[in-house]
């Protein structure tokens, strides 16, 4: 809902016709999908489950600086891995065509105080369908922040460069208390609903596993290394939420991404609605191993276009919706990760304030006056 | 405290180390095939029968509790990528000293799992296994006389009685299209020359089909006989209808490898079975529609396929994917449901949802 729709150029049946392109897109993947693909994910999960062993092993003897830092950097890697390329991707069901109960989005568990569950809904099922409508997808600043022009301005706002890095910091606290929405959920008239109670206290079993495990018993099977192991667990969860945080960031905030109106959204076509994931999304180049860090959330757009392909196929992807964006005229909104983490950044920053109030002269009234 | 309470004790505190994961998420990446673990079993070999079947040898995991001779298993393979699950007889015998055991699969024209288990499984692969079962089997107390009838793959739970225990007076009448056809004709043939078997060959391409009302031509005494008779579908109607004639059906046991072909449709009777709620559902609207006006309580979500929402165990029957036409078909396992997105999906003839 920018003041000027970079889409304006295309026409009904164009759009219909991009549509039917991803579509063919899509069913290129799924036809191909098979042996290679399924070892993928078998690989990445043991490897990840090992180096989680491994470092927490190293860990045991964190009292020595060499453990503390390899245990630490390990630990980091291993829970970013288990959130990224494998939790979030299983939790969209991008490997529930292979049937293996172990590896299901109905049956998978991840590294998160957030449960499986929960954090389905809110990301799949309006996240996903709703993508950067303002007022329906509350990734949009996740409730605590205004990330777009056309999002009202509150005194509240003023703090919110503050707000972001202290949710950077506690991530995955932060998804949790976004999936059991409690900025509505606490109001007095909510708050004691059963259907609330039940999900906070799953929640609050699912902290209670994570916190005992991180900082109790982890620490504790430590023996004189307890309070170094206790340090380690803390930064590698704290490696994890900022490293996430900053990813995520990436997928709707950096300048150039656009956002809709709610009535924008009626009656969408599925070709409309692909231009909607097309223009709000935003990746970030990389690396191989960048993009496997980001559990592939680099190709952002990809993603959003195709939330249930296997996230190894999205480079392949990549390459045939650039062409796409080519063909039509859009703009694919693409940049290194210090640039987009600093575009988003800047965002927070610049949108902590009222909008500037519009100029006298509109563009359009410049271009006239310059004709005259 | 006694040592399983204090084994379960230290269970619970590795299962605080290891959550969100079970302890076993990491022993299996070492040992599949250990004591407490899922049931599983490693491909050791595949031995080549004929043209179009094989022998494939499996060490089963420490839980297995073995067979009855007859019995079949099931089996979960990877083809593709994709979980599927068959079942098969098991054709080694109870006593097999290695512990090991085998099921001899014939690829049949279009068979994702028989194709791949015969022509392209490699030794090492691990698979999952059920426990066998199956009525199909010697009783305790043996026979004097046994009479086995068969046809192509129908051979094999036949194998598996004939290789475990030696019987006084066995019969077997098989039938195969060709000499080159016929699945373990060494083995057949040894057992003749041991005198353990009386053996009545019979290729169809060149004999023609057996017309079981003329069994009495091969096999006198057919009507004293204990029978076991596995096959076609054909072969067993008949094979039902001569003995039930004779007034000696009691002496018939049958095995049918593939009960229904599932015919996909336009549309059919869809079945809630938690709710037991069963609703007439065209080819076209989603099943998640079909349960919600039905008012069973379906999860869903986006609505679109893309969210997973909505997914639910399919537990028999067929599917179409409204998005592609393509079939989904339920697996033939009480256990391994195919995990269907009801708002993309409408009834492909009758099917059965897990809600």
């Amino acid at each position: 809902m920018t003041a000027i729709d970079p889409t304006a150029h295309l026409t009904d049946e164009q759009i219909e016709e991009l549509g039917r392109e991803l579509d063919a897109i899509r069913e290129e993947v799924i036809a191909s999908r098979g042996e290679k693909d399924a070892a993928y994910i078998r690989k990445v999960i043991s490897i990840q489950r090992k180096l989680e062993l491994t470092s927490r092993g190293i860990l045991l003897f964190s009292l020595f600086p060499p453990a503390w830092i390899i245990g630490t950097a390990g630990l980091s890697v291993a829970k970013i891995m288990d959130n990224m390329e494998i939790g979030h991707n299983i939790l969209h069901g991008q490997w529930d065509w292979m049937r293996d109960p172990k590896i299901h989005s109905t049956t998978w568990e991840w590294d998160h105080v957030s449960p499986a569950e929960q954090w389905k809904h809110s990301h799949n099922e309006l996240h996903h369908t709703y993508t950067n409508v303002i007022g329906k997808d509350n990734d949009l600043g996740y409730g605590i922040m205004r990330v777009d022009e056309d999002q009202k301005w509150h005194p509240m706002h003023l703090g919110q460069p503050l707000w972001n890095f202290i949710n950077a910091c506690f991530f995955e606290y932060g998804i949790a208390a976004y999936d059991l929405e409690l900025g509505k959920n606490l109001h007095k008239r909510r708050r004691n609903r059963p259907e609330f109670r039940a999900r906070a206290a799953a929640v609050g079993r699912k902290i209670r596993k994570q916190v005992l495990k991180d900082y109790v018993i982890h620490p504790l099977l430590s023996g004189p290394s307890f309070l170094t192991t206790l340090a380690a667990t803390f930064t590698a969860n704290l490696v994890r939420n900022i490293w996430s945080h900053s990813v995520i960031m990436c997928g709707h905030f950096p300048e150039g991404v656009q956002t809709f109106e709610r009535r924008s959204i009626k009656g969408e076509t599925r070709g409309q609605w692909y231009l909607r994931q097309m223009m709000g999304s935003a990746n970030i180049s990389g690396s191989k191993a960048m993009h496997f860090m980001t559990g592939n959330l680099s190709h952002q757009i990809e993603h959003h276009l195709f939330p249930d392909l296997p996230s190894n196929r999205y480079a392949e992807v990549a390459v045939k919706v650039k062409a796409l964006f080519e063909k039509y005229e859009l703009d694919y909104v693409t940049g290194p990760l210090p640039k987009q983490v600093f575009s988003a950044w800047h965002k927070v920053f610049r949108l902590s304030l009222p909008n500037r109030k519009p100029k006298v002269k509109t563009p359009a009234k410049d271009k006239e006056l310059v004709a005259a | 405290m006694t040592s399983v309470a204090l084994r379960s004790r230290a269970w619970k505190l590795l299962e605080l180390v290891t959550t969100p994961l079970l302890p076993s998420d990491y022993l299996d990446l070492v040992s599949p095939l250990r004591a407490g673990a899922d049931l599983r079993g490693r491909i050791e070999a595949v031995h080549r029968e004929t043209d179009d079947a094989a022998t494939i040898v499996i060490k089963p995991g420490k839980g297995w509790r073995g067979h009855v001779a007859g019995q079949y298993i099931r089996i979960g393979v990877d083809v593709d990528g994709v979980r599927m699950w068959r079942a098969y007889s098991v054709t080694s015998p109870t006593n097999r000293a290695d512990g090991r055991i085998t099921i001899t699969v014939k690829a049949i024209p279009d068979g994702k799992v028989s194709n791949h288990l015969v022509r392209k499984t490699k030794p090492g692969t691990v698979i999952q296994l059920d426990q066998a079962t199956g009525e199909f089997v010697l009783p305790a107390t043996k026979p004097a006389k046994v009479l086995y009838l068969t046809a192509g793959s129908g051979i094999t739970p036949a194998m598996g009685m004939l290789r475990d225990a030696r019987l006084a007076d066995v019969v077997m009448v098989h039938s195969a299209p060709r000499k080159e056809d016929v699945i373990f004709r060494n083995d057949l043939h040894d057992l003749v020359a041991d005198e353990a078997l009386k053996l009545v060959e019979l290729h169809t391409d060149t004999d023609g089909m057996l017309d079981v009302a003329e069994l009495e031509k091969l096999v006198p005494d057919w009507a004293e006989r204990e029978t076991w008779a596995c096959g076609p579908a054909g072969l067993l109607d008949a094979a039902e209808a001569h003995w039930a004639e004779h007034g000696v059906a009691e002496k018939l046991h049958t095995e049918r490898f593939r009960p229904t072909v599932v015919v996909a449709g336009e549309g059919g009777e869809v079945t809630f079975g938690k709710t037991g709620k069963t609703v007439e559902a065209d080819g076209a609207t989603p099943l998640l529609n079909v349960g919600e006006e039905a008012g069973v309580l379906m999860p869903s979500g986006c609505r679109m396929g893309i969210c997973y929402g909505c997914v639910t165990p399919l537990k028999s029957g067929a599917v179409r994917d409204l998005r592609t036409g393509d079939i989904t078909e339920a697996e033939d396992s009480p256990t391994a449901h195919v995990l269907i997105q009801t708002c993309v999906s409408a009834a492909a003839g009758p099917c059965e949802l897990e809600r």
